[in-house]
């Protein structure tokens, strides 16, 4: 962990920044800052938002005032350490129907890795990401690292509509789009998993440090599991 | 509660944005799940303060005006914020104090002649179905509002409130003229100077405090860009982190853009510092084409003047 730094977010919240790059071993450290904070801020606490590198802590200014909160995260960040329960926890698998009809960058992918399509859904498959935020929209998260190989810059032109389901990758990142919204990713397959739900306690199916897996599985498989078989056009390839 | 004991005000018309909101939603965020409410909260919560309500009871934000709503019962009602030329059927309803709407009355909002919110109160607050602890109407996220699904209001629709309350309300009561804002005047936006400020450079900070910024027609819930001369920072962009209410966000344009309460939430610009609540309060009332300047101030100067608006309701 390089020096951590705190920087000002207005009236109620501290930004504190941790890391410098993206990387996997940050997972446990803003796994652990967040739960002390939880405890040393206690009813003063009124949101977190971690992120790659950072923790937004939002606070409440009526029962802390600026340098009290200061000093809290001070006091927290002298003798932090990494919450490595993280690491052990168990990998969330999901499941992903690779298929050009509802994956129609699958093809692109294969052409820009030098891969074939067995490889390509292999090499996808067989890493185990972690979670390094959530955003963009509710129950979306940004997951990586994804192989060098597999990396393809975002659509020239966002899709006004990516269905619910669709995994997709951008960049060294990979993920999932929990609900239909429009988006640039490159879309490789789909899942049936329930990414986002207002009847699940926690909401969202993954978290901020899990780790994730996904499994290659068929059309009948997919269909058995609830999914979405429309297909989707594909999109404008990116000239950057 | 028993359908005797519930009110109703009944959307004839529903003009182009009309939404529940409450102070927002809160402990949400790690999820993805954006802040949401009122947008003014100055309005919002002098407007819920004229009805004796709590501070953060639902109110509607009717955007622009053009909402035409008809009383099932009759009620006591506050209005604040914006000047939406509003009538109760063809009387003319100045902002900023209670009122009583009868049973069939017309409660009608026009176009707007100063700001652009406006926030009706009812005793109690409107109900609904809390959506993680908050009734705020978040449409993108289909989350919040009357129905619970994030969608404003649409015609023949009703919004509810609790009859027992009216009692509670206060019978005549306004907000003192020095607390009710003239949105036609030039906005003056208290900004707490941010993390990257020294990373613009000098030319771009004169600029961004010593020149006017004209609100953009892409101005909304999630946020507001602001034209005028480009800023210009050493760090282009940064890896995504969390964005608080009120940051002023520069991408490599330099046109800055205010994030209010829909934004996303986490975002990957250097940013200039971060609005004050009361001045994102204040730019929320801005129409496209105004001027506003951005006037730095201390953190410790900002957090007091939030404390006691904030203490003045509680």
């Amino acid at each position: 962990m390089s020096l951590p730094r705190l920087e000002n977010a207005g009236v109620d919240a501290w930004l504190v920044r941790l890391f410098d790059a993206i990387d996997e071993a940050n997972m446990p450290w803003l796994t652990a800052l967040s739960r002390r904070c939880e405890q040393a801020f206690g009813e003063a606490l009124i949101d977190l938002v971690p992120s790659y590198t950072t923790l937004l802590v939002h606070y409440d200014p009526l029962r802390l005032d600026a340098g009290n909160a200061r000093f809290l995260l001070t006091d927290i960040l002298a003798n932090l350490q990494p919450d490595n329960d993280a690491i052990d926890s168990e990998v969330k698998e999901l499941p992903v129907w690779y298929d050009d009809s509802v994956g129609p960058e699958l093809s692109r992918l294969e052409r820009a890795s030098g891969l074939d399509r067995a490889a390509v859904i292999q090499t996808h498959g067989e890493h185990e990401y972690c979670v390094f935020a959530l955003g963009f929209a509710p129950g979306f998260v940004f997951m990586g690292s994804l192989d060098k190989r597999l990396e393809l810059p975002r659509l020239k032109t966002p899709r006004q509509r990516v269905p619910a389901g669709s995994v997709a990758v951008a960049g060294r990142q990979t993920s999932a789009y929990p609900r239909v919204s429009p988006g640039g990713w490159n879309l490789i397959g789909r899942t049936p998993a329930v990414l986002f739900d207002r009847n699940r306690e926690g909401f969202s199916l993954l978290r901020v440090g899990d780790r994730v897996r996904f499994k290659a599985i068929d059309r009948q498989e997919f269909e058995r599991l609830g999914g979405d078989t429309t297909p989707v056009s594909s999109g404008e390839e990116s000239q950057s | 509660m028993s359908s005797a004991t519930l009110g109703a005000l009944r959307v004839e018309k529903a003009g182009p944005l009309a939404t529940l909101q409450d102070v927002g939603r809160f402990g949400s965020r790690r999820l993805g799940m954006t802040q949401g409410g009122a947008a003014d909260l100055h309005a919002f919560a002098w407007t819920n303060h004229l009805i004796g309500n709590r501070w953060d009871a639902a109110a509607l934000e009717v955007v622009l005006g053009g909402l035409t709503l008809v009383a099932e019962q009759d009620t006591r009602l506050a209005l604040g914020g914006a000047d939406l030329q509003a009538r109760v059927d063809d009387r003319p309803l100045t902002p900023w104090q209670a009122f009583t709407l009868s049973k069939g009355e017309q409660l009608v909002f026009g176009s707007p002649t100063s700001g652009v919110r406006a926030y009706l109160a009812v005793p109690g607050g409107f109900q609904g179905e809390p959506v993680l602890g908050s009734l705020s109407c978040v449409v993108r996220e289909g989350l919040g509002g009357h129905d619970g699904q994030g969608r404003a209001l649409a015609e023949n629709e009703r919004l509810t409130f609790s009859l027992t309350e009216q009692s509670r309300a206060e019978k005549t009561r306004a907000v003192p003229v020095d607390q009710r804002l003239d949105y036609r005047q030039p906005a003056i936006l208290p900004l707490i100077p941010g993390a990257q400020i020294a990373d613009f450079t000098g030319g771009s900070l004169f600029r961004a405090f010593n020149h006017a910024w004209q609100v953009d027609t892409r101005a909304d819930r999630m946020g507001v860009r602001l034209t005028g001369p480009a800023l210009r920072c050493r760090h282009q962009r940064m890896i995504s982190e969390g964005i608080a209410l009120g940051a002023v966000q520069v991408p490599p344009d330099g046109q800055p853009i205010v994030l209010l309460n829909d934004r996303q939430t986490i975002g990957g610009y250097p940013r200039l510092g971060t609005l004050t609540p009361l001045a994102c309060a204040r730019l929320a009332q801005c129409q496209p084409g105004e001027k506003v300047y951005f006037a730095a101030t201390a953190l410790t100067q900002a957090q007091e003047a939030y404390r006691l608006f904030r203490q003045a309701f509680s």
